[in-house]
Parts: C-alpha cells; structure tokens; sequence
C-alpha cells in the first residue's frame, strides 16, 4: 500500500486506500477520499455499500485492515476515537437516558480544565445555536425525536471538533420536520465553518444539503463530485441508475471522430455521443442514459441538434407538479419516462396518441458496456 | 370456548392453591397460642414472636446467613457481570462452551453439587467454615446474576458507549458515568434475587458449613425438638415477608430496566 507522511494540507480528512471486511465481505474495499476543510460532504449510496463503516473509520470505531486515516494532516490509524478532533451525531442520537439536556449537551467538557461558570455558558451557548434555548433542565426521555436531534448536534458542536461527522441523522424523523432539518442542518454546517461529513441513502437530502457528494456502492466510491455533476454527469451507469430518474438505452457504436462517437438504436436511429459525457472502459457497445426531463414532447422550435422519435403513450401519471408519461419502445424491455414540468405551456397528449419525442445530444451520458 | 375457559380457570386456582395454601399455615400457626400444631386454632398470641428474642443460637445463625448471603451475593454479581459484559461485548475463541459452563449450576442438583464441594475441599485440606458456605453459594448465584446482567448489557445501546468514547471520555470513565448507571436495575436485581437465594439455600449450607449454621440449618436442627416447632414457624412467617418484599423488589428493578430500554 501507499504510504505516505505529508499530504495536502487543504484536506482536513484523507483517507487512502482503506480497506475493511467483515466475515470475509469487503465493506471498504480501496477506497480514497479526501475532504476539504470547511465543507459540507456526503456519503450517498444504498444500504450496505460501506458509507457507514467509512464514517465509523474515521471516527475511529473500526479500524481498517488496509490503508491511512489522515485528520488535519496527522496519521490517526493508531488514535483512538476520544483522542481525534472528530465528533459524531449518531443515527438513534445516542442521547444518555439516565442525563438531562445540559448533562448530555456538557457531557464533552467533564474532560476539559474550563470553570463551571464556563461549562454553563457554553451549553447555554450550545443550545442556543441548535434552537433549545432554556431547555437545560429537561429529562432526556421527555426530548421527540427533533429535540433529541438538536441535543445531539450541540453535544457534538459543544467540543468544537474539525470535523462533525452524521450518520443517517435525519432517517428517524418525519417527512415535514427533515425538510426543515435539512435546511437548519446546512445554514448551522455555515455559521460554525466545522466540516460535515454526511452519510445518507436519501439522494435529495445529500443533492439539496451537500457542497460535494460521494456515491458508493459495494464498498467503492464510484464517482465524488458536487451535487450538479453528480446529476448531470454521473460517471458510472449504477450512479445514474441511483440518483434521481433515467432511461437507458442499448446501442451499438458505429462511427467516430475526434470528439463524437455515432452510435445506433433501433428506436432512437443513428445519433452523436459527446466523448466528455462517455464514461468507462472502450467497448462498441454503449448503454445510453437520458433524463425523463431531457426528453421532450412534440417540441415545435426544434434546435439544430435535435433528434427524434416516434412513440406510443401507454401510461400516464398525474404527479402535481409534473406529469409522467410512459411510452413503449420494441427495443427496450422497461418504460421510457418523459416527464414535463412546464405542465400549462406544454402539450399533454392522451394514452394511446402517437407522439414526436426529441432530445438534444448534449444532454446524453453514455456508458461502455463491461 | 367458554368450557375450555372454566378448564383452564380451575387449573389455575388448584395450581395456586397447592402452591400458596402450605405457605398461609405458616403465619396461621405461628399467631396461634397453641404448642401443637393441629386445626382448630386455640386463640391469638404473638408470644412465639417474642421467643425469638432470646435464642441465642437463632440469633447467631442468623448472623452468619447474611454475612454468607451478602458475601456471596456481591461475589457472585461482580463474576456475574464481568461474564455478561465479556460475552455481550467481545467475541472470543470458546465462548459458548465457557457460558455454558458457569450456567450449570443452574441445573445440576444442589446435593450433587454440595456433595462434589465438600470433597473438593476436604481433598485440598480446607477447613468448613462460614467462607465455605460463601464460596458454595457464590457458585450457584453467579448463573443467575449473569443470565440478568446479560439481559441488562443486551438493553444496553452500544452507541451510547461509542458516543461517549467519541466525546472525548475514557474507557473507565465511559463505565463509570454511563455503562454502571445504565445497568444498576440490573445489578440491584442481581443483589436482590441472589440474597433470597443465598438466605433459603439448605443443602450447600448443610454440606459445608462447620459448627457455625446458617438460619436454615438451624430451623431444620430445630425441628427435632417439638416444643420449638411454634417459635420455628414464626420465624418462617418472617422469612416469608422478608423474602416476598425483596422478590417484589427484585420484580420492580427488572421492569424498570426493561423501560430503560425504549
């Protein structure tokens, strides 16, 4: 493995190639990661991929079988979790039961030389920050699940860590409060500056929260990259798969130049491929990924590199918002989505209408098949 | 369905009575001013109470079941949870079959473990003595104890260790403000049952106790005489209570630990 003793001092969090098994299964499986100091980062991916034990690493809960933990430019792999600058909301909030409020949220500074005239004004400024003003006193078993949340963040906040690390903190609450969560959430990740390290499965959550999102999946992180990236160009078919819709398409290719590769599709015809948005290993086979928004209907003023298709409307949803149509192609197993967001100014056929669907080639992503 | 719910209602009240109808003569016979213990009471009379206030030898043998019983008892709850928290916590080569192992005294008959004790120790060259008693009984409590401390460490949430290690606290520490406080209904369980155990253990006592008896060698020593059988029952009445106030509590501190849970 790579060892290394300096490293980029902009990284407050370096993990390189970490490695974790349990029962012979690769949780981590080589992993790099660094983590800007200052940013809010999150660690997408569905359960089991290995995002959590990766925030327990650096925690110091697990302790990789391969590879460095660098916090703040120090090699941390033999620091225990009480000695590194990390602190850790945890997912059932872990609020001691037998405390109260002020308790809990002071828990941090019993190790500390501050005065008890300190100790107090830090809690009350601690909960203050977290919205709990005046709650000092209150029986941790007398706290919902927002409030045990908040204790939480102050408990962690209290100690001034470089890093916060969340792991899943808002799956335990309800739709409305998460919303409003994940807003504090993000204004607090601003006011105090500390580095938040997110673990979610909730795509919207680290789209909307996050300066920088990491998908994993099966122990490896497949693509990292802000959250306008990861949407719009997702480097793998599995992170397009994963983050919000897409339609794919098998194509096999049959041209190419300097910046464009021409693939074709039974349905779809011959169209051009931008090489920046092909990603993977080369192959003439491509799966192509378009966006249910990137495909439009009966669109009049057709820009230069439209392409398009005919196709029959076979389901039809009403989703407030938007309204999702589903049309039927012979090559394809699966739907194609069209979705419309502009609902008033677009067309709305019925099921059943033959349609013109056409999309732009720059909105393509493509993948070479393995 | 309403007959099969009578069948079973009248299963439950024999049970009940077999069960409790011996323990009630117990306080009847021991009011009643009467030597003989026969049907039809004679009259009230706490004088077999006041009795107990000057046998001596009733008063020492007491004294040994509880420096036994409470010896053995915080033995057996310190053993008792060093084995739940190993075997909750730690994953180790031979784990299973060591468990196993200090359960079954559970389930061995008590003679066959007085009688396997007694032999030990006389082999080894040992004196009985009141210590002996403890080290017998501090071997049958410990299953108990450590089958409720495993129940207190498995409700205990793991993550609130981790979150105190995270917080900057010590290992020590983390035990001390957070694991001990967490699992005292367990331990106040643990001390509870373990005391009534060691308080009415017969057998182990008999075997490896020297010429010092605990209180239920004495009772039974007392029955050959008849005239101290009223006073003998009196002093059963207040095994009893004693005995059903700390099961009470013991049954008040488990539920209590359950809640801790949610």
């Amino acid at each position: 493995m790579i060892k290394k003793n300096s490293i980029n001092k902009e990284k407050i969090v370096d993990l390189i190639s970490i490695e974790k098994s349990f029962d012979q299964v690769k949780a981590v499986n080589n992993v790099c990661l660094g983590i800007n100091e200052g940013e809010f980062f999150s660690l997408l991916g569905p359960s089991g991929c290995g995002k959590t034990t990766l925030l327990r690493i650096i925690a110091g809960f697990e302790k990789p079988e391969n590879g460095d933990v660098f916090i703040n430019g120090k090699n941390v792999n033999f620091v225990a979790p009480n000695n590194r600058p990390t602190n850790m909301v945890f997912q059932n909030y872990a609020i001691f039961p037998h405390l109260n409020v002020s308790e809990n949220v002071g828990y941090g500074l019993r190790n500390t030389n501050f005065s008890k005239d300190q100790i107090l004004k830090k809690i009350d400024g601690a909960l203050e920050l977290v919205g709990l003003k005046g709650y000092n006193k209150r029986a941790s078993s007398a706290l919902s699940g927002g409030q045990r949340q908040r204790v939480a963040l102050a408990r962690a906040l209290i100690l001034k860590p470089r890093v916060l690390l969340l792991d899943e903190p808002l799956s335990a609450l309800d739709k409305n409060l998460r919303e409003q969560m994940q807003f504090e959430l993000r204004q607090l990740q601003k006011s105090v500056g500390i580095t938040f390290i997110l673990v979610t499965h909730d795509q919207t959550e680290a789209l909307t929260m996050s300066d920088r999102v990491g998908v994993m999946f099966n122990g490896k992180v497949d693509q990292v990259a802000t959250p306008e990236q990861i949407y719009n160009k997702p480097k793998t078919k599995m992170v397009a798969a994963f983050i919000g819709n897409m339609n794919f398409f098998e194509t096999e290719c049959k041209g190419e130049n300097s910046k464009t590769i021409t693939v074709f599709h039974k349905d779809l015809g011959n169209f051009k491929l931008f090489k920046n948005n092909i990603f993977g290993r080369k192959n003439p086979k491509l799966t192509v990924g378009i966006r249910p928004e990137n495909l439009k209907i009966n669109s009049k003023n057709l820009k230069r590199q439209s392409k398009s298709f005919t196709a029959k409307i076979v389901e039809k949803s009403f989703m407030g918002d938007t309204i999702l149509f589903s049309i039927n192609l012979s090559g394809n197993n699966n739907n194609t989505y069209i979705s419309v967001s502009d609902i008033k100014n677009s067309p709305n056929p019925n099921i059943g209408d033959e349609i013109l669907v056409t999309f732009e080639e720059e909105d393509v992503v493509a993948y070479y098949k393995e | 369905m309403k007959k099969s719910n009578k069948i079973f209602k009248s299963i439950v009240i024999l049970f009940l009575t077999f069960l409790y109808a011996p323990a009630l003569l117990l306080p009847i016979f021991s009011f009643n001013n009467s030597k003989v213990i026969a049907f039809p009471l004679t009259g009230f009379s706490t004088i077999w109470f006041e009795e107990l206030f000057y046998e001596n030898t009733l008063h020492n043998a007491l004294l040994n079941s509880l420096v036994i019983a409470i010896s053995s008892t915080i033995l057996a709850t310190i053993l008792g949870t060093l084995v739940a928290r190993a075997s909750t916590r730690y994953i180790f080569y031979g784990k299973k079959i060591s468990i196993t192992f200090i359960l079954v005294p559970l389930i061995l008959p008590e003679i066959i473990l007085g009688v396997c004790l007694l032999t030990v120790l006389i082999q080894l060259g040992l004196e009985l003595n009141l210590w002996s008693v403890v080290l017998g009984h501090t071997l049958l409590i410990t299953p108990f104890s450590t089958l409720i401390m495993v129940s207190a460490f498995n409700n205990l949430d793991i993550s609130l260790e981790e979150a105190s290690l995270d917080l900057g606290m010590s290992s020590l520490q983390t035990f001390r403000i957070i694991i001990l406080p967490m699992v005292s209904p367990g331990l106040i369980s643990s001390l509870l049952i373990g005391f009534v155990i060691s308080l009415d253990e017969f057998i182990i006592a008999f075997f490896l106790t020297g010429v010092e008896p605990t209180l239920p060698v004495y009772i039974w020593s007392q029955f050959r005489f008849p005239a101290k059988l009223p006073s003998t029952m009196a002093l059963g009445t207040i095994l009893l209570i004693v005995s059903l106030i700390l099961v009470s509590l013991f049954e008040y501190f488990r539920r209590k630990m359950e809640l801790y849970n949610n």
